[in-house]
């Protein structure tokens, strides 16, 4: 479980017209489990309503989720406007079906990450992961 | 006999009914003119004595006299939030609901000119929201410092974020302001709280507002006046959706009210989407929801409704030139108290009113947006779906005195060239033909059920080909 000095709150949600909501519901029960505070905006959640979620609650960080292929046409920008609504700082994750077509993951991901994302994540990836590289960015460790 | 008088304090009327409790029957009705400036209860007086002709003996005791008022403004509220679409809305959503009149809302951080802007209105209560619990702080915190700065709004109603509630409340309090401090409109970003704000609202009503508008006045002779009128109303509609222990209500329904200033909608029913397939989008709606056009009024509001409307609409509806029409818009709008007489009027008088309703019907009721997605085509609903609310109800002096009301009430309904605004699709129409629902509101406080057949009893079908 994460120190009880600091629950972080992780806003999250599936971008664009995607409706994928299984997806979201597992990542939002493991993140729930691993002891975050979890703002679930659902699917089909646009640029405006993670950020808009976001400043409401002081998030600590935005976890971007799309399985369709079209995440990287809905997900330029959203550093930008995190930037212009305040919240520049705040730590940006992605991952899924990031890109269309079968494309190299390194090269995927640094268009990600120049996007202003901190990390980015390929296709099954367990959450697990995702949970170890949040705590580890925010200087938490996990006790179990 | 238990006997109950029930009073609406107007802008410009004074109006009681007295009521058989156990009957559930109206035994008289009055008017008189409401005189906020002298004394309120002078037009109370007047009522009363036109009421005694309907008791030979003198006026009997009445076990219940309850009062509600919009009179001298009614309730004027600021709302202050941190996210237009989310606490702002929230904000406004409880001040709405407690029948206040809105006249302004703010998002993050107040300015100096908005503090300059909420000064120079000088609202009754100011609503401050901002943050989920746990959330954002800093803003509203901001916020109360400015406000401490305000001279008006000494009244203030915080209801933002739990963990920032306290410290924002001793800024204020050092500020010299009231401060009450409630549960937050939106605790979490999905979940909206807007009761206990209203139930606040409406105690510092009770407390300050009362006093403050001259109203205490008329209460040696009342119990007290319990709440500004729309929101009696929206008590009533309520109640008659929901029901009581002893008797079942009508289920869902929605209530159009034209006024001389505003049209007012309100709607109960959680409005889920009735079609499979469809994704809920944005802040959840109030199960009882009150919206209000300020822009679309007969009288006062003549000029704005025909600039929200446009001139050419109305001369297609009424057959007339738009000259006409635009000239009889001017005429209501500096004779507020006059009353269609011809032919020609009726028709402009009945497009108004019809375009009243179909707008602020549109802006009330959620929408459907079509996204195309890889998938094909997906629906994302925002606000209310109304489509198959079985009950409209309309009240107001224009749809009340007309001789066919279900022409206006018609412009309320679900329109085949407008597919994605969520209408009540095939609802019966009915008429507050005795304007009962503010008297129903308030009797409601304590008798529901002789409330509840009451209006059920007063409440006429509309029945026109």
């Amino acid at each position: 479980m994460v120190e009880e000095k600091k629950q972080l709150t992780l806003v999250l949600g599936v971008i664009g017209a995607d409706v994928h909501a299984v997806g979201n519901r597992i990542l939002e029960y493991a993140f729930t489990e691993a002891g975050f505070k979890v703002v679930n905006i659902g699917v089909m959640a646009s640029q405006e309503e993670f950020i808009n979620a976001a400043v409401e609650t002081n998030a600590d960080a935005i976890l971007v989720s799309s399985l369709y292929g079209h995440g990287e046409i809905d997900c330029r920008g959203l550093r930008e406007k995190a930037i212009e609504a305040g919240i520049g700082d705040i730590k940006m994750y992605v991952g899924g079906n990031l890109v269309v077509g079968k494309q190299d993951w390194d090269d995927v991901k640094q268009r990600f990450l120049k996007m202003g994302f901190d990390r980015a994540y390929p296709p099954g990836t367990m959450p697990q992961e995702a949970i170890d590289d949040i705590l580890e960015d925010f200087g938490l460790k996990q006790k179990c | 006999m238990e006997l109950a008088l029930l009073i609406d304090f107007g802008s410009t009327y004074t109006k009681v009914t007295a009521v058989d409790v156990e009957a559930a029957e109206i035994i008289a009705t009055a008017r008189g003119i409401t005189t906020v400036d002298t004394n309120i209860v002078d037009g109370l007086e007047q009522a009363l004595g036109q009421m005694k002709t309907h008791f030979p003996l003198g006026l009997p005791e009445f076990q219940h006299r309850l009062a509600c008022s919009s009179a001298a403004g009614g309730l004027r509220m600021v709302a202050i939030g941190l996210v237009q679409e989310l606490t702002v809305e929230a904000a406004r959503q409880a001040a709405l609901g407690a029948g206040a009149r809105v006249l302004g809302v703010y998002a993050h951080q107040l300015s100096k000119a908005e503090v300059a802007e909420i000064d120079a209105t000088c609202p009754d209560i100011i609503l401050l929201a901002g943050g989920t619990d746990g959330g954002n702080r800093d803003v509203i915190l901001h916020n109360a410092r400015m406000l401490a700065g305000a001279k008006c709004g000494e009244t203030v109603i915080v209801a933002g974020n739990k963990s920032a509630a306290e410290e924002v409340r001793d800024i204020l309090v050092q500020a010299g302001k009231d401060v009450r401090v409630t549960e937050n409109v939106l605790p979490e970003l999905n979940k909206l709280n807007v009761d206990p704000a209203r139930q606040t609202i409406r105690e510092t009503f009770l407390e300050k507002i009362v006093e403050a508008k001259g109203l205490s006045k008329a209460e040696s002779y009342i119990q007290g006046v319990l709440m500004p009128t729309p929101m009696a109303v929206l008590n009533a509609a309520r109640l008659l959706a929901q029901g009581t222990d002893e008797e079942k209500g009508w289920g869902d329904l929605m209530l159009v009210d034209i006024g001389g200033a505003t049209t007012d909608v309100h709607s109960i029913g959680d409005g889920f989407p009735t079609k499979s397939g469809v994704t809920f989008k944005g802040l959840p709606e109030p199960y009882a929801k009150r919206t209000v056009e300020g822009d679309l009024g007969m009288r006062v509001s003549a000029l704005s409704l025909l600039e929200s409307v446009g001139a050419h609409k109305l001369a297609a509806l009424t057959g007339l030139s738009q000259q006409d029409v635009t000239d009889y818009c001017h005429y209501v709008h500096d004779n507020v108290e006059a009353l269609p007489t011809g032919e020609d009027q009726w028709k402009i008088e009945t497009a108004m009113a019809r375009m009243a309703t179909e707008l602020a019907v549109e802006r009330h009721v959620g929408s459907l947006e079509n996204i195309w997605t890889p998938m094909g085509a997906a629906y994302v609903q925002h606000g209310k779906d109304l489509t198959q609310v079985p009950y409209i109800i309309g009240t107001g002096g224009v749809i009340v005195n007309h001789p066919r009301p279900g022409d206006i009430l018609a412009g309320a309904l679900f329109k085949p060239e407008q597919p994605t605004v969520l209408r009540p699709q095939r609802p019966k129409m009915m008429l507050d033909k005795e304007y009962i629902l503010a008297a129903v509101g308030l009797l409601a406080e304590v008798r529901p059920t002789a409330a509840l057949r009451l209006v059920k009893k007063y409440l006429v079908e509309i029945n026109e080909e």
